[in-house]
């Protein structure tokens, strides 16, 4: 089948689980990878050499908090010589300028820094981090001064939908390139928090519109991507550009995922990078083949014409919405289970929500 | 002589051998070269300026000056439009 199986573009290296940080809409699993579960240093590089050999163009090294594992520098310096272009996505409180330059150093092309909000004390109660905000801002000197190209990322939901508009601003402030706003997909921590960030039609209705006018009015200065929600949606987003057909997942101990949600769908195993080579799992593992292409499908996908479009959209919310990982995702319209989506949405709003720790 | 343009620092061009083609990449940013604005990129070094990236080129390709510096131009307009060339 590899002959009709392109090689992946991108890899999602979650080099731990760990992090300072508590974010309740995090998509990392609640039942979250300890330390010494994690691969070592030459396991990570050699992913990363087999990760470029097999067509991999792009690397994001990812968490958890990258930064916490004192072998980042070596990683980067090890995916860059391979060719990779290498994107660090941080929440930044434990970098300093230091590790900065020697990580440009060591061949970073790039730096994901996460914002929660553009103020404090709002920020650092939705990181359940005090002090983080403050950190967060007094690094991206450091990153100007090493030379590294910033995109600032905003994960969007009820508790930080005030502050659109002045994180626009602040990201300008900041001299980002690039800023990403993205309202939050429901896997992991964030499925379990839903109820309580989940916004209204109405709320996302204007997040949108002031995002497109803000890019309207920074056009040239700085890019910005705008991620709607799933839940608001009439048709899917075509998850991961498909199973199996651009992204691999490795996690924090080696198992390869077509996503990082991929382990909550029940009876698919995931080999690990210490027991496979990554092409022999990309090509050959069953659980990268299962989803992969059209024949899988049920209807209403199997005959739509737009089943080559989303692939069917995302089989973990499938699976979180309708029960079972075969089926359409229920982001789309025409999903028989749209009610299951429908009914999350009209769900009574929580107040309470579970730090991830 | 006018500015130098050259690779945005966040912007990797590079030969992709599994797919037997050049990219330019950037942050959620892979774009597939074709053989002219592979060859234009090549030349940016920071040194040379439009007219003399056109002037290599049409002595390469054996093409008029006016027409290679026209395309060159496109290119370049269309990287910057994305941040990818400076300035």
């Amino acid at each position: 089948m590899s002959g009709s199986i392109p090689p992946p573009i991108g890899l999602l290296a979650e080099l731990t689980h760990r992090c300072p940080l508590g974010c309740p809409y995090c998509s990392n699993p609640t039942d979250l990878e300890k330390r010494g579960a994690e691969l070592d240093t030459a396991t990570w590089q050699r992913v990363m050499r087999e990760a470029a050999a097999l067509g991999v163009l792009q690397l994001h090294l990812s968490g958890g908090e990258p930064a916490a594992r004192p072998d980042l520098e070596a990683i980067t310096a090890t995916a860059a010589e391979a060719g990779l272009y290498t994107n660090l996505i941080t929440s930044g409180v434990l970098l300093n300028g230091a590790r900065l330059r020697a990580l440009a150093d060591a061949g970073l092309a790039h730096v994901q820094l996460s914002l929660q909000h553009a103020e404090a004390a709002a920020a650092d109660r939705i990181g359940n981090f005090r002090g983080g905000h403050a950190r967060k801002l007094a690094l991206v000197e450091g990153i100007h001064a090493a030379g590294l190209a910033l995109t600032i990322n905003v994960v969007l939901h009820r508790g930080n939908l005030d502050s659109v508009e002045a994180m626009i601003a602040l990201a300008e402030r900041l001299g980002a390139g690039r800023l990403e706003i993205a309202h939050t997909q429901y896997h992991g921590w964030a499925l379990r928090n839903r109820a309580a960030l989940m916004p209204s039609a109405a709320q996302v209705a204007e997040s949108r519109a002031t995002v497109l006018a803000a890019r309207e009015r920074l056009q040239g200065r700085m890019a910005i991507d705008f991620v709607a929600p799933d839940y608001h949606a009439s048709r899917p987003k075509a998850c991961m550009g498909g199973w199996g057909r651009q992204f691999l997942n490795v996690t924090p101990s080696g198992a390869v995922l077509p996503c990082h949600a991929a382990e909550t769908i029940p009876g698919l195993s995931f080999p690990r990078v210490t027991e496979q080579s990554l092409a022999g799992i990309w090509y050959g593992a069953e659980a990268f083949n299962r989803f992969r292409g059209t024949a899988w499908m049920p209807e209403p996908c199997r005959s739509c014409d737009r089943r080559e479009v989303d692939w069917g959209g995302c089989r973990c919310q499938a699976l979180a919405l309708t029960g079972d990982a075969t089926q359409a995702d229920p982001a789309c319209a025409l999903s028989p289970h749209r009610a299951a989506l429908l009914a999350a949405l009209e769900a009574p709003a929580e107040d309470s929500l579970a730090f991830r720790r | 002589m006018s500015e130098a343009p050259r690779l945005s620092p966040h912007a990797r061009l590079r030969h992709d051998a599994a797919r037997g083609q050049w990219v330019l990449l950037a942050p959620e940013r892979v774009l597939v070269l074709d053989e002219t604005s592979h060859a234009i990129l090549a030349l940016l070094d920071g040194t040379r300026d439009v007219a003399a990236i056109a002037a290599q080129l049409a002595a390469e390709y054996d093409a008029p000056a006016e027409e290679i510096a026209a395309d060159v131009a496109a290119v370049l307009d269309d990287l910057r439009a994305q941040g990818l060339v400076r300035p």
